[in-house]
C-alpha cells in the first residue's frame, strides 16, 4: 500500500514537472508538444538511441545505488561524485598500465577501482567513527580531494595522451564493451558502445538488496541505521559497521566510474568542472525510494531526460540552458512530494486512516 | 471533586470506532467528562486508550463516530483544529527538542516575535516568552527552569514543560498519556498536586495511567476500555483498586507475588569498587560495590539520578568504567564490549525502551533478534534464515501475550506497554546468568505486571540472578530478597528484603543514613 502510494506519487510528479517544464517552454516561444516530442523520438526513435539511453543510465544507476545503501545505514553519502571518479582513475591507470590477458584484465580493473573507491568512502566512515567528524563534510571535501588528484595524475607525462587534454586510453584487453562482431549482426542496437556496465549494474542492485534484507551484516547496518543507540546495545558494533558502510557505498561508486570508462570513454579527461555523476545519483537515490531496485528505474528516466532533453538543442535551437532548466524543474518535482509527504504526515495520516504510524 | 461543574460538557465522545485495517482498535466508544473533572482512562496494554486519545487530539481521524466539545459537533481532523478547540496532549513519548532550552520547546509552533508597530520584525522575543512562561509556571506551580536545556533536566521536567506547552497554547482541557510512568514517586506526588490545582482553576483534565492507586488519589471518574471495547464508567469513590482490576483485565489479578524461599548460592557478580561517569564528566557511580548471588534478585531502590542509569551502562559495556572492577563468574569483563559481555551472559531490560531497547523501524521478528541474529537457527553463516526468526517471533509473542499476534508489525506500531513486552520476552529467552531489570514494569497494565514479576521471580528460582533497578518502592519491596540503597553513586546500605519497610528506605533513599554515619564521624 505504501509502495504503490509512492509509485503513483512519483509519477504525478513527473506529469508535473513535465507540464511546468512545456509552460517555460511556451514563455520562450519554443513549441513544448514539439519539445517533447524530439525528446521522446531521441529516446526510443531507434534502436541506438535506446542503447545509448542506457549506457547513460548506467552510472545514475550505479551512483543512486550507492547513495540509497549509505541511506539505509544513516549515512549520507555527498561523496558519490568523488568515489566515482577514484574509480574511474584507477580502472584507467590499471586499464592502460597492466597487461594482462582480456576477460581477466578487465575484472582486475574493476576490482581495483572497487577497492581504491571503498578506501576512499571509508575513509570518511573511519573519520567519523573515529572522531565523530559529519560524513557529509568529509565527502565533500574529498570530492575535491578526488577532483584535484585525477586532473593532476592526467598531467603526468608517462599517463598523458600527447596533444589531448585526456589520459591514455586504455588496452583493448582491459575493455567490457561487447565484442564488435558481435554487434554488427543486430543492427543498429550495437552502433553505441554497448557494454556490460548495464548488467553489472542490475546485478550490483540485487545484490544489495540482498546484502540489506538477507545477510546478518544488512541487519547490522539497518538497525544502526536507524538507531544507533540500540544497536550498540545489543552488542552491534556502531563504528566498524559506519566503516564497513562508507566502504561499501564507496565501492558502488567506483564501480560506476570504472564502468564509464572501461566501457564507454576508454580514458579520463582533464576536468574542468565535476561532472556530476556522484551529485545525480543523490537524484535518483531519491526518486528510486532509496531502495536498489528502484534506483534502476530512476537511473534510467534521469537518463533518458537527459539523453533525450539535449536532442532538443540541435534540431529546435533552443539553448541548451532550457533544457536543462526543464531538466531541473522535472527532478525537482520528483523530489517534492517527498517533502509534500514529510510536511503534511499528519494530513495524510489522517486521510489513510492512520495506516501512517507516528514515529515517536 | 468540588470542582466539577456537572452542567458542562466539555467532552463527548459518541461512537468512536477506528479501526487500523482489520484491526478495531476503538469499537463504539462513549465517553463524556464534565468541566473541572479529572476523568481517568483505565486498561490494559493495547486496549486503545491511547488510540481514543489521538483521536480526539485529530492524529487519527475516526472511523466511525462524533465529538462533541463544550456541546459543538466538531470535527477534530488535525491537532491545530484541537488545539484551537483547547485541547492539548502530553504524549506517552515526549516529543521535546533536545537541544533546545525549555522556553524555545515551550514557544516552537507559537513563537513570540519583536513587533515593531504593526510590523512583524520576525525577531524572536526570547525575553518576553520567558515572561510569559514564567507567570504560567507561577500560576499553576509548575516550577521549571525557563532557560535550562532540555538534555540537562530530569524526566519529571521534562514533563512539565509538555505541560506547560500546552498552557501555552491555551489548552482548557488536558490530555495526559501516562504521565506517571516515568517519574518517581516524589514527582508523582507533585503531578497529583499540579492536577489539582489546573481543576481547581477551572481546566479538565484526561489522564491515562495503569496505577490504580494514583486513580484512587487523583481521579473523580474513571472509564475502563477493554480490547477496544468500553466497559464501564465509574465513579472512583465508589470503587476499590481490586474492583478497577477486574473490570480492567477481566478476571481476579494477584497483587502480591507468590515467591517461594530459596538459598541464594555462590558470588555470580561482583562490583568492586567502580567509577563510572556521567554525561558531564562528573563520577555519577562513586566507588560502588556490590555482589550479587545465583538465585536470589537484588533490588536497588533509590531516587532517579543517583547512578542508576550510568550503573546499568557501565555493567553492560556502554559507558566506560573508570576504575574499579567488575568480575561475572570469575572472569574481569570491566570495560568489555556489550557483544562480548551479552555473550558472557548478561542480559538487560534497557530504561530506555524507545532509545536502546528497540529499533522502531524494524518489526517486531526482527527485534526479538537484536542480540543473536549472527547465531544459529536466525543465521546461517553471513544468510538470515527468515524462517527461522519468524517461528521464534511466533512463539514469544504467544508466550508473553503480545498484541496484536503479527510479528510483521513494526516495533512502532506497538502500544507502549506491547513494547515493553518485546524487550522483555527478548531478554528473559536469553536465559542469562545475570538478568539487569530496569524499570522492568514501566508502562505495564496489573495483568502484565504479574506476568513480568513472575518471569524474573522464575528466573531466581531456577539459580539465576536479578539485578533489578526500580523507582517503584512496592515493586522492589515486593520482588527482592536483598534491597540495595544506592544515593550519590554509592551503595549506602543493604537490606533483607524482609525486614525492610518503607520508611526505613524512604530515609536512606534520601542520603538519610549517609548523614548519621557524617555526624558520628
Ligand atoms: N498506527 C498504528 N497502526 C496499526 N496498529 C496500531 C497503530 N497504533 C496502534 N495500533 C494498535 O492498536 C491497539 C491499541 O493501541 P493503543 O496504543 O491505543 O493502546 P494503549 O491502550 O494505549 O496501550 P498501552 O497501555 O500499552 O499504551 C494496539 O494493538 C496497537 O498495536
Ligand atoms: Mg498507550
Amino acid at each position: 500500500m505504501m509502495k504503490e502510494n509512492r509509485l503513483k506519487f512519483t509519477i504525478i510528479a513527473i506529469l508535473i514537472g513535465l507540464v511546468i517544464g512545456a509552460i517555460i517552454l511556451l514563455a520562450v516561444g519554443y513549441n513544448p508538444l514539439e519539445a517533447y516530442g524530439i525528446m521522446i523520438a531521441g529516446v526510443f526513435g531507434s534502436p541506438k538511441y535506446i542503447s545509448w539511453t542506457i549506457i547513460k543510465s548506467t552510472p545514475l544507476i550505479l551512483t543512486g545505488i550507492s547513495v540509497a545503501f549509505a541511506f539505509k545505514t544513516g549515512l549520507f553519502n555527498i561523496g558519490a561524485e568523488g568515489q566515482f571518479i577514484i574509480g574511474a582513475l584507477v580502472a584507467t591507470l590499471a586499464g592502460y598500465f597492466l597487461h594482462l590477458p582480456p576477460v581477466l584484465h578487465a575484472i582486475v580493473a574493476l576490482l581495483l577501482a572497487c577497492l581504491a573507491a571503498a578506501l576512499w568512502g571509508g575513509f570518511a566512515g573511519f573519520l567519523k567513527s573515529k572522531f565523530g567528524v559529519n560524513e557529509v563534510i568529509t565527502t565533500i571535501m574529498l570530492n575535491w580531494i578526488a577532483f584535484y588528484l585525477s586532473n593532476f595524475l592526467v598531467y603526468w607525462d608517462k599517463f598523458k595522451r600527447p596533444n589531448s587534454e585526456a589520459s591514455q586510453k586504455i588496452l583493448s584487453s582491459a575493455s567490457i564493451a561487447f565484442p564488435k562482431e558481435f554487434g554488427s549482426s543486430l543492427g543498429s542496437f550495437f552502433n553505441a558502445p554497448v557494454n556490460f556496465g548495464f548488467i553489472i549494474a542490475i546485478l550490483v542492485a540485487f545484490l544489495i538488496k540482498y546484502v540489506l534484507n538477507d545477510t546478518t551484516l544488512g541487519y547490522e547496518l539497518r538497525a544502526v541505521g536507524f538507531n544507533k543507540d540500540a544497536a550498540e546495545y545489543g552488542g552491534i558494533n556502531v563504528k566498524k559497521n559506519t566503516i564497513t558502510a562508507m566502504m561499501i557505498a564507496g565501492a558502488i561508486s567506483g564501480l560506476a566510474g570504472a564502468v564509464h570508462v572501461l566501457g564507454v570513454t576508454n580514458e579520463i579527461s582533464i576536468l574542468s568542472a565535476m561532472e556530476g555523476n556522484g551529485f545525480d545519483g543523490m537524484a535518483v537515490s531519491l526518486i528510486g525510494g532509496n531502495s536498489p531496485i528502484g534506483c534502476i528505474f530512476a537511473g534510467l528516466l534521469f537518463g533518458a531526460l537527459k539523453y533525450g532533453g539535449y536532442k532538443i538543442q540541435p534540431i529546435m535551437g533552443a539553448p541548451s540552458e532550457i533544457i536543462n532548466i526543464v531538466i531541473g524543474i522535472i527532478v525537482f518535482f520528483i523530489a517534492m512530494p517527498k517533502m509534500i509527504e514529510g510536511l503534511t504526515t499528519i494530513r495524510s495520516r489522517r486521510k489513510r486512516g492512520g495506516e501512517v504510524e507516528r514515529s515517536k | 471533586m468540588n470542582n466539577i461543574d456537572f452542567s458542562t460538557k466539555v467532552i463527548e465522545m459518541k461512537g468512536i470506532t477506528k479501526k487500523f485495517g482489520d484491526f478495531v482498535a476503538n469499537d463504539n466508544i462513549d465517553l463524556t467528562v464534565h468541566k473541572g473533572e479529572i476523568h481517568a482512562l483505565l486498561g490494559e496494554n493495547g486496549a486503545g486508550k491511547t488510540t481514543l486519545m489521538n483521536v480526539l487530539y485529530g492524529l487519527y481521524l475516526p472511523t466511525e463516530g462524533e465529538i462533541f466539545i463544550n456541546g459543538e459537533k466538531v470535527q477534530i481532523t488535525n491537532p491545530n483544529i484541537a488545539i484551537e478547540k483547547g485541547i492539548g496532549m502530553v504524549h506517552q513519548h515526549f516529543m521535546l527538542v533536545d537541544k533546545f532550552t525549555v522556553v524555545e520547546n515551550i514557544i516552537l509552533g507559537k513563537e513570540t516575535t519583536v513587533k515593531k508597530g504593526n510590523w512583524n520584525t520576525g525577531h524572536l522575543d526570547i525575553k518576553r516568552a520567558t515572561k510569559e512562561v514564567e507567570e504560567l509556571s507561577r500560576k499553576y506551580g509548575l516550577y521549571v527552569d525557563p532557560n535550562a536545556k532540555i538534555e540537562d533536566i530530569t524526566v519529571g521536567m521534562q514533563q512539565r514543560v509538555e505541560i506547560l506547552k500546552a498552557l501555552y497554547r491555551g489548552a482548557d482541557i488536558l490530555i495526559l498519556d501516562e504521565p506517571t510512568a516515568v517519574l518517581t514517586p516524589q514527582e508523582i506526588e507533585e503531578l497529583i498536586q499540579i492536577m489539582k490545582s489546573l481543576t481547581g482553576q477551572g481546566k479538565t483534565i484526561i489522564i491515562i495511567t495503569h496505577k490504580l492507586r494514583e486513580i484512587k488519589q487523583a481521579a473523580d471518574y474513571c472509564t475502563i476500555i477493554r480490547r477496544g471495547k468500553k466497559i464501564d464508567t465509574v465513579k472512583v469513590s465508589d470503587v476499590s483498586e481490586k474492583d478497577l482490576a477486574e473490570k480492567m483485565v477481566g478476571r481476579q489479578v494477584n497483587f502480591v507475588v507468590d515467591k517461594k524461599d530459596i538459598e541464594k548460592g555462590e558470588v555470580v557478580l561482583n562490583i568492586d569498587n567502580i567509577v563510572i561517569k556521567d554525561n558531564r564528566d562528573l563520577n555519577a557511580v562513586d566507588g560502588l560495590s556490590l555482589e550479587l548471588h545465583k538465585g536470589e534478585i537484588l533490588g536497588i531502590a533509590g531516587v532517579d539520578g543517583n547512578g542508576q542509569s550510568e550503573l546499568i551502562e557501565g555493567l553492560t559495556g556502554l559507558r566506560p568504567v573508570e576504575s574499579g572492577k567488575i568480575i561475572l563468574n570469575g572472569e574481569d569483563i570491566t570495560n568489555k564490549t556489550p557483544k562480548y559481555i551479552i555473550e558472557r551472559g548478561i542480559s538487560t531490560i534497557p530504561e530506555d525502551r524507545q532509545r536502546r531497547g528497540l529499533v522502531m523501524d524494524f518489526s517486531m521478528a526482527e527485534n526479538f533478534i537484536l542480540e543473536k541474529y549472527h547465531k544459529e537457527p536466525f543465521s546461517h553463516g553471513n544468510k538470515l534464515n527468515h524462517d527461522e526468526i519468524r517461528k521464534h517471533a511466533k512463539e514469544l509473542i504467544d508466550k508473553f501475550d503480545v498484541r496484536p499476534r503479527n510479528e510483521d508489525q513494526l516495533a512502532k506500531a506497538l502500544s507502549g506497554g506491547n513494547q515493553q513486552k518485546v524487550i522483555i520476552a527478548r531478554e528473559v529467552t536469553n536465559d542469562p546468568d545475570v538478568l539487569i531489570a530496569a524499570q522492568p514494569t514501566r508502562g505495564l497494565d496489573v495483568g502484565a505486571i504479574e506476568f513480568v514479576h513472575k518471569s524474573l521471580v522464575e528466573q531466581r528460582d531456577r539459580g539465576k540472578a536479578v539485578l533489578l533497578i526500580s523507582f517503584e518502592l512496592d515493586e522492589i519491596m515486593n520482588l527482592s530478597d536483598r534491597i540495595a540503597v544506592i544515593f550519590d553513586g554509592k551503595i549506602v546500605a543493604i537490606l533483607d528484603a524482609n525486614k525492610a519497610d518503607e520508611k526505613t528506605l524512604g530515609y536512606l533513599m534520601a542520603g538519610g543514613g549517609v548523614d548519621d554515619e557524617r555526624k558520628q564521624a
